[in-house]
């Protein structure tokens, strides 16, 4: 099947190339775009870009490999970060991420069973005045117990955040 | 139960004895993202005025304010905008560096999310007063309401001509273009910055040549400021340079916004005039101090690159001015030039403490393994000296230390500071030189802990 994206995610393609001086410099916001959609960036994404940008394939491969935001492989329905760096692991996001892993029944960087979630340790979010925090999808939960994490847990399994 | 999302809840209960400026109307209860509501609040007045002056009168009231970069490194923002290269005819670009991503800081995060006109009227003034063709805002991709936020503030400053063509009648034209990063620390060293803004891998550049003043941007002359510093620029306009320079102290000029964390019982961000408070006023009169039972450990004051604070160490020599000084750590000024007087630096502003509930050599490994993740791998010695000392910490933190393990650390640390590109090489070498220094006593001591209580401790951070 060629490969297809929606015309929302076209036109805020279209939207982002002109800002720039040089086409180039595009490429990031177009991948954030396509990810958002698609949940990964896959090869036949990756050499659509390039031909809409003219750049050689290897330019965007390079980028897509270095930024650890964007992911070659799709994860669950949410994307879940725990903050691991200092501030929020001197307040236990260790214990928070074990915990959340439990509760969904997987592991760090697996989609859960029921591919309701993908769990993942992320470097420092910039929330640390309210450590330990999770970020899913977009949004940030801070000052976390090990309750709230059950909480969130029930509510992911459960649908309640969409 | 209080499980709810936040963008960057309001603080209400603010300290009295903090100074707000970038911060005054941030936490007001009535007080919103609006144009509007910034426009009632005296919002783009100074854009006004510093569009009725002349560019070059512009740079010399930041220059005579004397402000200091609030992003890292500390450098005069009015110097940095001098050595802009103006003769090249090449277009001149001004990037704003909301990358925050020191570990520690959040303090851009509570003005873009409460505050983003500020910023803007603060870009817009600087961006004419450097002449710049086009002006971006870096921000990293972990707050996507803040980059939302900033795109839809920017909308509405464009429809009523602050920013875009011909801005306010004055035949100066600047666009303001929003970039998000993707989860790299590195994008925020200013020259990795610009090869990301350029859709490339964030390899740092070497300076020289490539000092973004001359040659930045697709090659052109660009400016690259913190958000914190950027919003300065309003105020600087509004007070006047010199006005602005009589607060805080002689080279530690105006407020700057504290991001306190760690182990404290009132984390949280505090604007406090510059060399008024000290470290001590910070983490116990506004930090509220230690949880009970406590004992202070050590205090890394200025973003987990700068080197460590033990409590109860003792800073002794003399200053700029020629005082000499005996400080504690409670007594090391809040600004510039104290923490770097005390051998280690303010950075970011970000200030975690830590207390005795932890073990020190598992938060040097913790730090370590940011560093080592973060390492864009470019320079051999931080590429593989961040990892190894990531392992050899980690190991040690999971019951492996072995006796040479602290000279082991303190010379591969030796190794990469001074011989790499930019300065993650420094970053990732001065915790461990600095924790393996102070801390010395502990780091040997692991060795002889039981290596099979340690694999099954409770608590961990790595």
């Amino acid at each position: 099947m060629a490969f297809e994206l929606s015309q929302e995610t076209l036109d805020t393609i279209d939207k982002v190339i002109p800002r720039y001086p040089q086409r180039q410099s595009a490429l990031m916001m177009i991948l954030h775009a396509i990810q958002k959609e698609q949940g990964y960036l896959s090869l036949e994404a990756q050499e659509w870009v390039a031909e809409r940008l003219e750049i050689a394939p290897i330019k965007v491969r390079e980028v897509v490999t270095f930024y650890p935001f964007y992911r070659e492989k799709p994860v669950g329905k949410h994307y879940i970060r725990v903050c691991r760096t200092l501030s929020c692991a001197l307040n236990g996001s260790y214990k928070i991420c074990d915990r959340l892993c439990q509760e969904l029944d997987t592991k760090p960087g697996e989609i859960s069973p029921d591919g309701k979630a993908t769990v993942e340790f992320a470097e420092c979010l910039a929330s640390c005045g309210t450590a330990p925090v999770v970020m899913v999808d977009d949004d940030m939960y801070e000052n976390l117990t090990e309750d709230d994490i059950v909480e969130l847990a029930r509510r992911i399994r459960e649908e309640e955040i969409k | 139960m209080s499980l709810e999302t936040h963008i960057a809840r309001k603080n209400l209960a603010i300290h009295p004895k903090e100074r707000r400026i970038i911060l005054k109307h941030a936490d007001r209860p009535d007080y919103d993202a609006s144009i509007d509501c910034y426009l009632r609040n005296g919002g783009y007045d100074q854009q006004k005025k510093a569009f009725s002056m002349k560019p070059e009168e512009i740079c010399q009231e930041v220059l005579d304010a004397g402000v200091r970069g609030r992003g890292g490194a500390g450098f005069p923002a009015g110097m940095k905008w001098k050595f802009l290269d103006r003769k090249s005819g090449k277009p001149i670009y001004l990037i704003c560096n909301a990358d925050e991503s020191e570990p520690g800081t959040f303090k851009d995060r509570q003005i873009i999310h409460k505050d983003p006109h500020q910023l803007i009227e603060g870009m817009m003034i600087s961006a004419f007063a450097i002449q710049a063709a086009q002006a971006f805002i870096y921000i990293r991709e972990e707050m996507p309401y803040g980059a939302k936020i900033l795109e839809e503030a920017i909308e509405e400053a464009r429809a009523k001509n602050l920013l875009g063509d011909n801005i306010l009648g004055s035949g100066y034209s600047c666009d303001l273009v929003v970039h998000r990063g993707a989860a790299a620390y590195i994008c925020g060293e200013e020259t990795g910055l610009i090869e990301s803004l350029e859709g490339k891998r964030a390899y740092p550049r070497i300076k020289p040549p490539y000092f973004p003043a001359a040659l930045g941007l697709y090659m052109c002359p660009t400016i690259v400021n913190n958000v914190e510093t950027l919003c300065n620029v309003k105020h600087i306009i509004e007070m006047g340079g010199h006005a602005y320079a009589e607060i805080g102290k002689p080279g530690n000029t105006g407020t700057r916004i504290w991001s306190l964390s760690g182990h404290v019982r009132k984390p949280g961000y505090y604007e406090l005039e510059n060399g008024v408070h000290t470290y001590g006023d910070l983490i116990n009169e506004f930090g509220g101090g230690l949880r009970d039972g406590r004992q202070l450990q050590a205090v890394i004051p200025g973003g987990s690159s700068a080197k460590v604070w033990r409590a109860g160490e003792r800073f002794k020599g003399k200053l700029r001015s020629g005082e000499e000084f005996d400080w504690a750590i409670e007594d090391v000024p809040l600004d510039f030039d104290g923490p770097m007087a005390a051998g280690s630096m303010s950075g970011s502003g970000a200030v975690v403490v830590i207390d005795d509930s932890v073990d020190i050599v598992e938060v040097l490994a913790n730090i370590n393994a940011f560093y080592a993740h973060e390492s864009c791998g470019q320079c051999t010695p931080c590429r593989e000296g961040s990892l190894w000392m990531k392992k050899i910490t980690t190991r040690m933190a999971n019951g492996g230390a072995r006796e040479e393990d602290t000279a082991l650390l303190a010379s591969i640390g030796d190794q990469i500071a001074g011989r790499t590109i930019c300065a993650h090489g420094e970053a990732c070498a001065w915790p461990t030189q600095s924790f393996v220094a102070k801390f010395q006593d502990k780091f040997l001591d692991k060795a002889k802990q039981d290596p099979e209580q340690l694999s099954k401790r409770d608590f961990r951070m790595v």
